[in-house]
């Protein structure tokens, strides 16, 4: 049995924490992004789980990652000038490979600007926000349904992996309402355990894999730095090759698995003029302007903006003489569609204010193109 | 041949770590010796407890302890703990923090966690300067000493930071030297055993910065002045400030009983969902 | 088919909650889709607060109201702040105790807009004792008027909307809106 609701998208977020299994949330209030936490403190205790809220979102980030070792999937959510302060210990979880899932509302920005305005500015953020090279994972909803959807699965990317993972919704999708179906059969990934502690290294070199992780108090006794560390997890900061290897893994991890986490949406590609590139809230405008021209226009919806779906955007734009990315800040992930269409013609309707784009400004940047 | 008599602490050491990075002379030895001793006093599993640590010279300690030890961001390692101690209830946290970890960059969050009284115990390293990064002056540097960044002497006023944190709602605060080893054994294990916000502030030599920034070379010379202006809160309560100036109080500045903060939020969800919150619930498909 | 509804009033008088129900009741209980959304920011609290809802046959992608088919307005300053992309022929739907139409009246000749009164903050007042269930009063009249949601579905998403103990009087509610035309 499936069940229906009818409810804001933060709520939905909330919702499908819990359902991932999240027992553990750490986070201070942010415009527009709060209802996530408020739903939380509410509906966590009733299913065993602790909420915290923390004096500032440093605090948060750090607790979650406590949590997250603590044994309890752990989340926190936030919006552009609390992922701002996160990021230390957001990069800080990548060097130690701690599974947590960060939310992050996107309002206008930079600075407070617009708290209760739509905007895609951090996206960025996500990508290379922290200090360091590292391979984040970032997952984009696009409806109230997918803000539940997404959030499950960044949770369960997160513990295969052993990764952060960053669900960027926007405040068009926190705060509009629409109906979630939820099927009584989701996938849920459990955190896996060492089998035994003899010869067990926390941060192993194993190709392409993660190693199991154990909870702090399971017997393992493992030390966990930030510090560039070996196998063991002791600090080694000065070996170039020990730096090099755990760097490269912990990118290598997220890099060589590009085909199971990268996911977009398309339609009408193959024959299309104009393809338009989206993520997030925009897309909904996207949809509607492809439905009502005429033209060969098509569409891909990006699910997963990190990693980047190179192969897939090269493969639906292989035919389109010029591609479109439409998104609300003045060119974030068009320069990504650029990096990987270097021989087409790539244009930008870069929108910021924090009203969505509408259907018709995307139409008229298509008669602006000129396509057929 | 002789044998060599063994350190009865050596078990809770990671002996593939030594030799430690500590200079000769520093402090951070006595207190992880204190630390083990109020332990075992405490009658506590070793292997329950799990360490958090920020960055600096004594977040340095739990990397070479046989325990799950978190070393964290600069700063953060109190709201790394409660995260840690929220998730899991039924571990022991202890925290090792310096005077530039606990009181500069993460400030906020001790005064918070001591605002909470969450089930932590936190032994403070206090050397009244950076000494990782070398030789700068910290929060609670005395007014007129030496650093590498107040090099015509600070001119800033120095926290208190076990009446800090007693002032902030912790329910056990005390300060001792490293020239009371004693005093400080009992203190550590008292906070150990103290079901809430436990602060241990330890006052430390730091002979390689503060020492020679300070024209007090050898750890000795940094012990005898430690010893000389060391003044019991008993005494002090009965000193005019003026007299108190320079001195260190060594002493208890909390030690009462109040809500807990983890044991709050088991309430909550005893209430909501009919049992505590659980624990390891990230390996369980189904819950 | 697709219809925009705005409902806008004082912050306070749950106009945001109006909007829900009958999100709700369409998408969850008469088969439909719908999308609301609300404006924020200082206008929340006093002032004029607005709530959009989008209802169609079939799936939503541009989820706001670009010139809504229906207005409903609960006070002056909403209705004179926000009438003015309302459609030709559109739908106005207004609450005579807390709005003067006249104050509107030329775009209402211009655009030739279908005005209907609906005293809902009396009938709350009179009717059912309790002036904050104005806006349930204000769903009824909205039903009856324009049928973009069943009787049947708004009944059941008020009972799933309202604070517990309150379903018989939000229901008392309804009915006298819906009986006000």
């Amino acid at each position: 049995m499936s069940e229906e609701f009818f409810i804001q998208g933060n709520e939905a977020c909330a919702k499908g924490a819990i359902t991932a299994g999240c027992r553990f949330f750490a986070g201070y209030p942010i415009t527009p992004s709060t209802e996530v936490a408020e739903t939380l403190a509410r509906d966590l205790p009733k299913v065993g789980g602790s909420f915290v809220q923390m004096e500032d979102e440093i605090g948060s980030a750090g607790a979650i990652i406590g949590g997250s070792w603590g044994g309890a999937k752990s989340m926190t959510a936030t919006s552009g000038p609390g992922i701002s302060l996160m990021q230390e210990n957001i990069g800080y979880a990548f060097m130690t490979e701690t599974p947590i899932v960060i939310v992050d509302v996107q309002r206008g920005s930079p600075s407070t600007a617009q708290p209760t305005m739509a905007a895609q500015g951090d996206m960025m953020q996500a990508r290379w926000g922290s200090h360091g090279d590292y391979e984040p994972i970032a997952l984009s909803p696009s409806s109230v349904q997918e803000f539940f959807d997404f959030t499950i699965r960044a949770f369960n990317l997160s513990e295969e992996y052993r990764v952060p993972v960053f669900v960027m919704a926007d405040e068009v999708i926190g705060h509009m309402r629409e109906k979630i179906v939820v099927s009584d059969d989701i996938e849920i990934v459990a955190r896996k355990r060492p089998e035994s502690s003899d010869n067990y290294l926390p941060f192993e070199n194993i190709e392409n894999g993660t190693t199991p992780m154990p909870a702090f108090g399971d017997g393992f006794n493992i030390h966990v730095t930030g510090l560039t560390h070996d196998e063991r997890g002791y600090p080694d900061t000065n070996d170039p090759e020990t730096h090099d290897k755990l760097i490269q893994r912990i990118c290598d991890k997220i890099l060589n698995n590009k085909d199971k986490i990268c996911s977009v949406q398309s339609k009408n590609c193959e024959d299309a003029d104009v393809v338009i590139v989206s993520y997030g809230a925009p897309v909904r405008s996207v949809v509607e302007a492809v439905n009502k021209t005429d033209k060969k226009v098509g569409y891909i919806k990006i699910d997963t903006p990190w990693p980047f779906p190179d192969e897939q955007i090269k493969q639906l734009c292989k035919n389109a003489s010029d591609v479109l990315v439409v998104e609300m800040n003045l060119g974030q992930m068009y320069y990504e569609v650029e990096r990987v269409l270097k021989d087409s013609n790539v244009h930008l309707l870069g929108k910021i204010g924090g009203l969505l784009p509408t259907p018709d400004e995307i139409l008229d940047e298509i008669d602006k193109i000129g396509g057929n | 041949m002789s044998q060599e008599k063994q350190n009865r602490f050596i078990p809770y050491l990671r002996e593939d770590r030594l030799p430690h990075i500590f200079c000769p002379g520093c402090g951070n030895g006595a207190i992880i010796n204190a630390f083990l001793a109020a332990m075992q006093k405490a009658q506590m599993d070793f292997d329950n407890i799990a360490m958090v640590s920020g960055i600096g010279c004594s977040s340095r300690i739990p990397g070479y302890l046989k325990c799950d030890s978190l070393h964290t961001t600069h700063g953060r390692a109190l709201s790394f703990a409660t995260g840690l101690k929220t998730a899991n209830k039924d571990l022991d946290v202890v925290v090792f923090t310096g005077d530039g970890d606990a009181a500069s960059i993460g400030g906020n969050h001790l005064i918070h966690a001591a605002r909470r009284n969450i089930n932590l115990t936190v032994i403070c390293i206090n050397n009244n300067i950076y000494g990782m990064t070398g030789g700068q002056i910290s929060p609670t540097s005395p007014k007129g000493s030496f650093g590498s960044t107040a090099p015509y002497g600070n001119q800033d006023t120095p926290f208190k930071l076990a009446e800090l944190v007693a002032a902030a709602g912790a329910s056990y605060s005390a300060r001792w030297t490293t020239v009371q080893i004693e005093n400080l054994v009992t203190s550590i294990k008292d906070g150990l055993k103290n079901p809430g916000f436990s602060f241990i502030e330890v006052a430390t030599q730091c002979p390689t910065y503060f020492g020679r920034k300070n024209k007090l070379r050898t750890p000795t010379a940094m012990a005898a002045v430690m010893k000389a202006n060391t003044v019991f809160k008993s005494a002090a309560d009965r000193m005019k400030p003026k007299d108190l100036e320079g001195k260190i109080v060594v002493g208890e500045f909390a030690n009462h009983t109040r809500d807990e903060f983890t044991e709050n939020i088991d309430k909550i969800s005893v209430e909501k969902s009919g049992k505590k919150t659980l624990i390891n619930s990230a390996y369980e498909s189904e819950l | 088919m697709k219809t925009e509804i705005r409902i806008g009033g004082f912050g306070g008088q749950g106009v945001i909650l109006a909007g829900i129900i009958l999100g709700k009741s369409a998408c969850l209980f008469d088969g439909k889709e719908a999308v609301q959304t609300q404006s924020y920011g200082p206008e929340a609290r006093g002032g004029a607060s607005k709530c959009e809802v989008v209802i169609g046959d079939s799936q939503i992608d541009y989820p706001k109201v670009q010139s809504p088919d229906i207005f409903v307005a609960m006070s002056n300053e909403a209705l004179t702040k926000y009438i003015v992309d309302l459609k030709d022929n559109g739908t106005l739907i207004v609450d005579p105790g807390t709005t003067d139409v006249s104050d509107v009246q030329d775009f209402i000749d211009e655009h030739n807009i279908k005005v209907f009164e609906a005293p809902a903050t009396k009938t709350a007042n009179d009717d059912i004792g309790l002036k904050i269930v104005a806006n349930i009063v204000m769903v009824g009249a909205i039903t009856k008027i324009t049928e973009v949601i069943s009787k049947e579905a708004a009944i059941k998403a008020i009972e799933a909307s309202v604070p517990k103990g309150t379903e018989e009087k939000n229901i008392k509610a309804f009915e006298a809106g819906y009986n006000l035309i």
